[in-house]
């Protein structure tokens, strides 16, 4: 169960402008710029549940799956999950989630990857039964046998993936955020990784988070979308839900494209997008 | 000519850039000169006035060392030259209508030029505002100066080559950088950057005089500092001619080979 | 319970460390080279105090043997040092990488993290380099071995490896404020390495005094030198490196104070 409650978040970024003399300028002063990244954004999520959190670049996605996993303070709002504050106590709070970064990789780079999931089962301090158990599990799903006694450094995109997936859950989290876990995968293993969070949950009850720009990956996986743009949040609800305020909105405005109707996501949201003035 | 100078000019103009936030970097580099000044003083007075060089001498060699040391360091610097190497980019260089080696001769002298010009302006100006026995002086006259900078663009030239040198063995290695670190430790010794070279005993100062390492910064900071003068500069010099234009030709050699390899390799 | 989870951690620490190892084993010749690399440039300074000290007998009062003791003690306390805090030297990478959020993301303690996540073998060429001058000085040097000079010497090095570990943990803090300019704290740390080798009042008083009340080298180097080298009879001199606690509990709240930071502002 997540409570995130008009949580707000701001950074401080040093404006740095080209040139010599600018060079010399910010040595001696710096000029800040206050870049509101999260303006105020609240939702629920019950345990089960599989939300899609999208919206443009730099829309303050990954500051909330950040704050979400106790990385980051927010400067207001309150925020629970399974009442425990994530910031509060991060050593026990930790222990409950899983986090993988798409763009970055948590297994050891030139050791095999089996290697890496003993060392985390000691950072874990998982049991020795419960963690053969998981291992095997994870194995079976997401068909890594091939995989374990290769370094991280060989695999391919998508065979890395599937690893860091299966590293961020030996320790049998309740929660999984998953920070855009399909960019730069092939069809193939975009898929296998789709199959596998759907699996996840059915069999374990796991709470996911997903950031994505992959319209495909909400669909396959999510039953509920949270949009969020500038900061805030637009809208909340089923991709039906979505898709009829987008066509609403298309209605509205008299821009119906016809040829490409629903079942062009992409085109939808980019619409959206459009529409709701957040690109 | 003028595509050089155009590398050269773009090195210099990123150089003063990145080099702008420099406060920091000129204290340490007094810290470091006047932590240096005051052991060699501890050693002239522990060799009642025996000592290989003057104590003003050694305080001038100090400040140049300190004030023109990205001249001659043979460790830090051209690493975007180097990654270009390790990273095997440097098949996109082939295909540029120029020589590689001037190219890359240029654009290491510019960065270096730059950055330098840059640091040992702040740094002389201190020393020379120095409390007494550890200000730096003005050379014996302007003869020595010009020596100075003759032998100063000589030095620069040699370190220059030798540097490309080991950077191109790498292209020649699995481990370009433990070589790397190997090579140029060895050379921060043997150039006079630990100790100035007359403080060596005469047997193995013979020996690293047949090095080219001895006519890096060894020459113009003597010069200028006054330990090496009159005739006794001309072999010095001589021999700064001869190792700059071995190194380059060496160089040069290595890197067709080199080129043939690349080539082999299909970059 | 307590006693089990030292246990526990001083475990998973050696599985880190071998994780670590095995990384590099990957690259076997880089790491010999590097290896080498770093015995060499220490050796170089080994030379560099004999060379010098073969134009007098005694520096302010210190013979060679002396030297190379003080020499042997500064560099093994920097070589440990950066075996075990390696993890703060390179912090500023780990923190660009991400890596310091992998590292917020699992239930173990941040400073035991970074510190077993980047242990790094290569680091011990120097230990070769200190122990052939521990030897060395030994020999040279007449220092009476009973349980109090042995507890001295012992507390030098550690005290001086906490010293120094302290100061990479307040240079990995810079990194929460974002000052990416490190160089001011280098000089703290690669100065007070090589300029520690010798006795620190052979600089004078001034440095001496800064030594002492800025940066507390002298708790691990003069002070306790002095018992060793029984140019003190007062014993008391010889428990000055327990003064290093005080300085690290310092660093470990600017460290605190730093995460603080990173928490509520990000990178």
């Amino acid at each position: 169960m997540i409570e995130f409650q008009d949580i707000r978040k701001s950074y401080r970024v040093s404006k740095r402008e080209s040139g010599l003399g600018n060079a010399v300028k910010s040595f001696f002063k710096r000029d800040y710029t206050l870049i509101e990244a999260i303006k105020g954004i609240s939702f629920s999520i019950d345990d089960g549940e599989m939300v899609g959190y999208i919206g443009p670049n730099g829309a303050g996605k990954s500051t909330t799956i950040k704050i979400l996993s106790g990385i980051l303070m927010p400067d207001g709002g309150t925020c629970v999950v399974n009442g425990q504050v994530p910031w509060k106590d991060r050593k026990e709070y930790v222990r409950q989630i899983g986090v993988v970064f798409g763009q970055r990789s948590q297994l050891w780079w030139d050791i095999p990857v089996i290697d890496s999931f003993e060392l985390l089962k000691s950072i874990y301090a998982i049991p020795s039964a419960a963690y053969r158990g998981k291992l095997d599990e994870l194995t079976g799903l997401l068909h890594l046998e091939e995989l374990l006694k290769t370094p991280t450094r060989q695999l391919s995109l998508g065979q890395r993936m599937r690893c860091e997936l299966a590293a961020s859950l030996l320790h049998d989290p309740k929660l999984l955020f998953l920070d855009e876990p399909t960019i730069g995968l092939d069809a193939v293993s975009k898929i296998a990784v789709r199959d596998f969070i759907r699996k996840l949950n059915e069999e374990h009850k796991t709470t996911v988070i997903l950031t994505t720009h992959d319209m495909q990956d909400i669909e396959a996986i999510t039953n509920r979308v949270i949009l969020i743009g500038r900061g805030q949040k637009l809208m909340d609800g089923t991709l039906n839900d979505l898709r009829a305020e987008a066509a609403s909105m298309e209605a509205e405005t008299g821009t119906a494209d016809s040829e490409n109707e629903e079942s062009d996501l992409d085109h939808m949201i980019a619409h959206l997008y459009a529409k709701l003035n957040i690109m | 000519m003028k595509k050089y100078y155009s590398f050269f000019k773009l090195r210099f103009a990123t150089g003063l850039q990145y080099r702008m936030a420099s406060v920091t970097a000129l204290t340490t580099q007094l810290i470091w000169g006047l932590m240096e000044c005051l052991l060699y003083k501890a050693v002239a007075e522990a060799t009642d006035g025996r000592i290989p060089m003057d104590y003003s001498s050694i305080v001038t060699y100090i400040w140049l060392k300190e004030s023109l040391y990205v001249l001659f360091n043979t460790w830090a610097m051209d690493n975007d030259l180097f990654a270009m190497i390790t990273s095997g980019d440097i098949a996109y260089e082939l295909c540029r209508p120029l020589s590689v080696y001037s190219m890359w001769f240029s654009r290491m002298t510019g960065a270096r030029i730059s950055e330098a010009f840059l640091r040992c302006i702040p740094v002389t100006v201190c020393a020379f505002l120095m409390p007494k026995p550890y200000r730096m002086t003005l050379p014996v006259n302007g003869a020595a100066f010009l020596f100075f900078l003759l032998t100063l663009f000589l030095a620069l030239g040699i370190t220059i080559t030798f540097c490309m040198l080991v950077y191109m063995l790498c292209l020649f290695t699995v481990s370009p950088q433990g070589w790397r670190m190997v090579l140029t430790g060895a050379v921060e010794f043997l150039s006079g950057n630990v100790i100035p070279l007359p403080f060596f005993p005469k047997k193995y100062l013979f020996l690293v005089e047949l090095s080219p390492f001895a006519y890096m910064q060894n020459v113009p900071f003597r010069i200028y500092s006054g330990d090496l003068a009159g005739a006794a500069m001309y072999p010095y010099i001589i021999k700064q001619v001869i190792w700059l234009a071995a190194l380059m030709s060496a160089g040069i050699v290595i890197w067709k080979l080199a080129e043939k390899r690349i080539v082999v390799q299909g970059g | 319970m307590k006693k089990i989870k030292i246990k526990e951690n001083i475990k998973l620490y050696g599985k880190y460390a071998s994780v670590c190892t095995q990384s590099v084993m990957e690259y076997k010749l880089s790491f010999a080279l590097m290896l080498i690399a770093r015995f060499l440039i220490a050796f170089c300074e080994l030379i560099a105090i004999k060379f010098l000290f073969s134009g007098f007998t005694q520096l302010k009062g210190y013979t060679y043997g002396d030297v190379l003791l003080c020499f042997a003690i500064i560099q093994m306390s920097f070589t440990f040092a950066e075996l075990f805090g390696n993890g703060f030297k390179t912090f500023s990478g780990m923190v660009r990488s991400g890596g310091f959020d992998r590292v917020m993301l699992r239930p173990r303690s941040l400073v035991f993290q970074v510190v077993a996540s980047r242990f790094e073998v290569g680091r011990t060429g120097p230990l070769f380099t200190a122990i052939i001058t521990l030897a060395l000085g030994i020999r040279h040097s007449q220092i009476d071995w009973n349980p109090m000079t042995v507890w001295t010497f012992a507390a030098m090095i550690v005290g001086g490896t906490l010293l120094f570990i302290g100061l990479f943990v307040l240079e990995a803090s810079f990194c929460f404020f974002s000052i990416e300019d490190t160089s001011l704290i280098n000089v703290l740390t690669y100065g007070a390495k090589s300029h520690g080798k010798y006795p620190i009042d052979i600089y004078g008083k001034g440095i001496l005094r800064f030594c002492t009340y800025v940066i507390p080298y002298t708790l691990i180097q003069y002070y306790p030198l002095q018992f060793l080298l029984g140019k003190s009879d007062d014993w008391y001199l010889a428990f000055y490196p327990l003064g290093i606690v005080v300085f690290l509990t310092v660093c470990g709240f600017v460290w605190r104070f730093g995460v603080r930071r990173y928490k509520s502002c990000g990178s």
